[in-house]
C-alpha cells in the first residue's frame, strides 16, 4: 500500500500497462521531455523511451488521427489532448472517425485507443481552458467515457480503458491532480461501466462525477450531522452507464440529486434524470433536482468561477431546502 | 513550371524508360479496362435507382492503378470515395464497393487480410490515418508502407497539413498520392491553391514531391515504385501529384455543365489513360481485338456477379446496428437494441 496523488496515479497507471503490453504507445504535446504540462507523464520517457512516449507537433487532429491509424493495426495507443477544451480542435477525428470506425466497417476494425485529457475548472484558466466537456463525448455513439475521482480509480479505470477494444475518452480532473489516496500494491485493473456507492444512505441519492464527488461527500457529511442520510454515488463511467446501481439506489432512497460540473443544458445528469423518470418514476418521493454549473462559459475570476461550479455548500443547501 | 514525369505519351509512344515489362503493362491495362467497366456499371445502376449517389472516377484509372500496382499484401491503402479502382485492385471486392453505395454497412467491411480501409467520405481525414498506420508498421519493425489517396481539394483541409507535417517529422513510410483531377466539385484547381503545383507543397514538409502525368500508368507506376522503395528503406514519406482529370461530374448528383465547358472535358478525353496503353501494346504486338473482347467480357461477368451478390444479400437488421458499435454491447444499449427489435425495425 502506498499513498499517491491523482497526478502520480496517471503515470503509475500508464507505466503499469506499458510494462504489461510492449506494443502500447503514447503520443501527445509535451508529454515526453516535459513530463506533461500537468506532470501526469513524469518518468515515462525515461522508462519506455522516445519511440513509445512521443512528443508531437501542435496538431490535435494528427494526434488523434495517427493514434487511430496505429490502433487500427492492433497497436493500442494513448493519445493525450492537453486540455479537454481542445477536443473541439479534433472533434471531427473523434466523432466521425474514431467513434464510427468499428460500426462503419461492420465490426471488422477495432480502434483500441484511449484519449486522455485534462478536464474541468477550479484553476482560474478561463472559459477556453476550464470546461467540463464530458457531456460532449457522452452523446457520441461509439465512444466510451470515463472520469475517475480518486487515485486508485485513475489507475484501475485507466488500465481497463487501455485494455478495452473500443475507444475511450478518459477525463482527468485538473483540480484533483494534487489530491491523495491509498493505492494497493500490485496490478490494479477496474471494470468500465461500474458506478461506486461511495457513501451509504437512506434518505436521498446524490450522484456525482470527478471533482463533484468529494464535494458531494463533504455535503453528505454535513447533512448526516443534521439528520439527513444521503447516499453518494460516483458515476465513474458515463458510457457505459451503470444504470443498475443508479436505479437501485433511487428505488431505495426515493430522491435523486445530480451534481454536475458541466453546463446545465444537456449535462450528463439530464440523461440520468431521464432514465430515472422513465424507469422508476413511481418510486420517487419528490422531484429530481439537478445541481449544475449554469449554462454559461466558465469565468476566470476566482470568485465567479467558485460561484459557478457546484460547491459542497450549494449541494448541502439545495438538499436541505428541497428535502424539507 | 516543374517538369512533369511522363513515360508514355498520348500517342502510345515511350518517351522514357518503362519501369515494367510488357506482360505487366498488359496486366495494368486489363485492370484499367475492368475498372472503367465497373465505373460505367455503377453509374448506370445509380441512374436505375439501384445505387445511391456515386462518384465516378473515369479518366483517373491510370493514376489509381499505376500507383498501387507494386504494393505488397502487408501494405496499407487508405483512399477516398473516388478511388474504387485502386481499392479493388488491392483486394477490396467490387461487391463491397457496391454495398457502400446501397446503404449496406457491410460495404465497409474489408475481407480479412486485405489492408485496405473503407473509402473515406470525409475529405482529407484519412490522410492522417495513413500516417498512423505507417508509424505503427515502423514500430512493429515491418517494412510495410501506407499509401493514401486524396484529391486536389483535400489539400486545402487542415488534415493535409497535419498529416504531411507528422509524416515528415517522424519520417513515416507514407506515400501521399494526390490525384489532381482539376476540380473539387465546382472549384477549379487554379482557385484551390495559389501554389504553382501541389507537388511543391512537399518542400514545406521536408519530403520529396513529384509531379507526374496521372493519365500515364507507366509514369505513375515508376514514381510510386520509387516512393514505396524509399519508404521501405526507412527514408520517409513522399508526395506524388498525379495530374489527371475528372471526366464526369463530381457525383451522379452533380451537373458539371453549370460550371465547366464540354470543350475542356473533350480535350482531356483525348488524353485518355486507357487508349494510350492500348496503342502502345498494339504497336508492341501484344494487343488484339480478340484479347480486348476477352478481358471486357471477363470483367463484365465479374462485375455482374458482384451486382448480383450485393443485391441478393439479406438486409442488414436493426440489431446488427447495435452489434457493430462496440466489441460488446453495453447493458443500456442492449435495452435499446431489444426495443428496436421489438418495434419491428429489423
Amino acid at each position: 500500500m502506498a499513498e499517491l496523488n491523482y497526478r502520480e496515479a496517471v503515470a503509475h497507471g500508464i507505466a503499469q500497462e506499458m510494462r504489461r503490453d510492449p506494443l502500447l504507445v503514447m503520443l501527445g504535446e509535451d508529454i515526453a521531455d516535459a513530463g506533461g504540462v500537468f506532470k501526469t507523464t513524469v518518468g515515462l520517457l525515461d522508462e519506455f523511451g522516445p519511440e513509445r512516449v512521443r512528443d508531437t507537433p501542435i496538431s490535435e487532429q494528427a494526434i488523434i488521427g495517427a493514434a487511430a491509424g496505429a490502433a487500427m493495426t492492433g497497436i493500442p495507443t494513448i493519445a493525450e489532448i492537453m486540455f479537454s477544451d481542445f477536443i473541439a480542435v479534433c472533434f471531427d477525428m473523434i466523432v466521425n472517425e474514431v467513434a464510427k470506425a468499428r460500426y462503419m466497417t461492420g465490426g471488422q476494425i477495432s480502434v483500441p485507443m484511449v484519449i486522455r485529457t485534462a478536464n474541468g475548472g477550479g484553476s482560474r484558466f478561463g472559459a477556453q481552458h476550464s470546461q467540463s466537456v464530458e457531456n460532449w463525448c457522452m452523446m457520441i455513439p461509439g465512444l466510451k467515457v470515463v472520469a475517475p475521482s480518486t487515485p486508485v480509480d485513475v489507475i484501475g479505470l485507466l488500465a481497463a480503458s487501455i485494455r478495452d477494444p473500443d475507444p475511450v475518452v478518459f477525463f482527468e480532473h485538473k483540480s484533483l491532480f494534487a489530491t491523495k489516496g491509498e493505492v494497493p500494491d500490485g496490478e490494479i485493473v477496474d471494470t468500465l461501466g461500474t458506478a461506486a456507492v461511495v457513501r451509504q444512505g437512506t434518505d436521498c441519492t446524490i450522484v456525482a462525477l470527478a471533482l463533484m464527488v468529494p464535494r458531494a461527500l463533504e455535503a453528505a457529511d454535513r447533512l448526516a450531522e443534521e439528520g439527513i442520510s444521503a447516499e453518494v454515488i460516483d458515476v465513474r463511467t458515463l458510457v457505459p452507464l451503470d444504470t443498475e446501481t443508479l436505479l437501485g439506489s433511487v428505488v431505495k432512497t426515493g430522491r435523486l440529486y445530480t451534481v454536475e460540473e458541466n453546463p446545465r443544458l444537456c449535462g450528463w445528469g439530464a440523461e440520468i434524470t431521464s432514465i430515472v423518470a422513465e424507469e422508476v418514476f413511481w418510486d420517487l418521493d419528490g422531484p429530481i433536482v439537478r445541481i449544475t454549473t449554469p449554462h454559461i462559459p466558465l469565468p476566470s475570476a476566482e470568485a465567479l468561477e467558485d460561484l459557478a461550479i457546484p460547491s459542497a455548500d450549494r449541494v448541502h443547501d439545495t438538499v436541505v431546502k428541497t428535502m424539507g | 513550371m516543374t517538369e512533369m514525369l511522363q513515360i508514355l505519351d498520348v500517342d502510345g509512344t515511350l518517351v522514357g524508360e518503362s519501369p515494367v515489362d510488357d506482360s505487366v503493362t498488359r496486366g495494368l491495362y486489363e485492370a484499367m479496362v475492368t475498372a472503367r467497366i465497373f465505373d460505367h456499371k455503377a453509374t448506370a445502376l445509380q441512374r436505375q435507382g439501384r445505387l445511391a449517389t456515386y462518384a465516378p472516377y473515369e479518366g483517373q484509372e491510370a493514376a489509381q492503378i499505376g500507383a498501387v500496382a507494386m504494393l505488397e499484401p502487408g501494405d496499407w491503402l487508405v483512399a477516398s470515395y473516388r478511388d474504387g479502382a485502386a481499392m479493388q485492385s488491392r483486394g477490396y471486392p467490387w461487391t463491397q464497393l457496391l454495398l457502400t453505395r446501397t446503404g449496406d454497412e457491410r460495404g465497409g467491411r474489408p475481407p480479412a487480410g486485405v489492408n485496405v480501409l473503407p473509402p473515406s467520405i470525409t475529405v482529407g481525414a484519412h490522410m492522417v490515418h495513413a500516417v498512423g498506420l505507417a508509424w505503427a508498421e515502423s514500430l512493429k519493425g515491418t517494412d510495410a508502407v501506407a499509401m493514401t489517396m486524396f484529391g486536389d481539394g483535400a489539400t486545402s483541409e487542415g488534415d493535409f497539413h497535419e498529416a504531411m507535417n507528422f509524416a515528415g517529422v517522424y519520417q513515416t513510410p507514407t506515400i501521399f498520392v494526390c490525384q489532381n483531377n482539376g476540380w473539387a466539385i465546382s472549384m477549379p484547381r487554379a482557385r484551390q491553391t495559389a501554389s504553382e503545383t501541389i507537388a511543391q507543397k512537399a518542400d514545406g514538409y521536408g519530403m520529396p514531391g513529384e509531379l507526374v502525368d496521372g493519365n500515364d500508368v507507366l509514369a505513375m507506376y515508376d514514381a510510386a515504385a520509387r516512393a514505396v522503395d524509399r519508404a521501405r528503406r526507412g527514408e520517409g514519406p513522399t508526395l506524388i501529384e498525379a495530374v489527371t482529370h475528372r471526366i464526369r461530374g463530381h457525383t451522379t448528383a452533380d451537373d458539371d455543365g453549370r460550371y465547366r465547358s464540354p470543350e475542356e472535358t473533350a480535350r482531356w478525353a483525348e488524353r485518355d489513360p486507357l487508349e494510350r496503353v492500348r496503342l502502345y501494346l498494339d504497336a508492341a504486338g501484344v494487343w488484339s481485338r480478340k484479347w480486348q473482347e476477352e478481358i471486357e467480357s471477363a470483367a463484365t461477368a465479374a462485375i455482374e456477379a458482384a451486382v448480383e451478390e450485393a443485391e441478393s444479400l439479406e438486409p442488414f437488421t436493426a440489431e446488427e446496428i447495435f452489434d457493430a458499435m462496440y466489441a460488446e454491447v453495453p447493458p443500456p444499449l442492449a435495452i435499446q437494441r431489444r426495443r428496436a427489435a421489438e418495434a419491428g425495425l429489423a
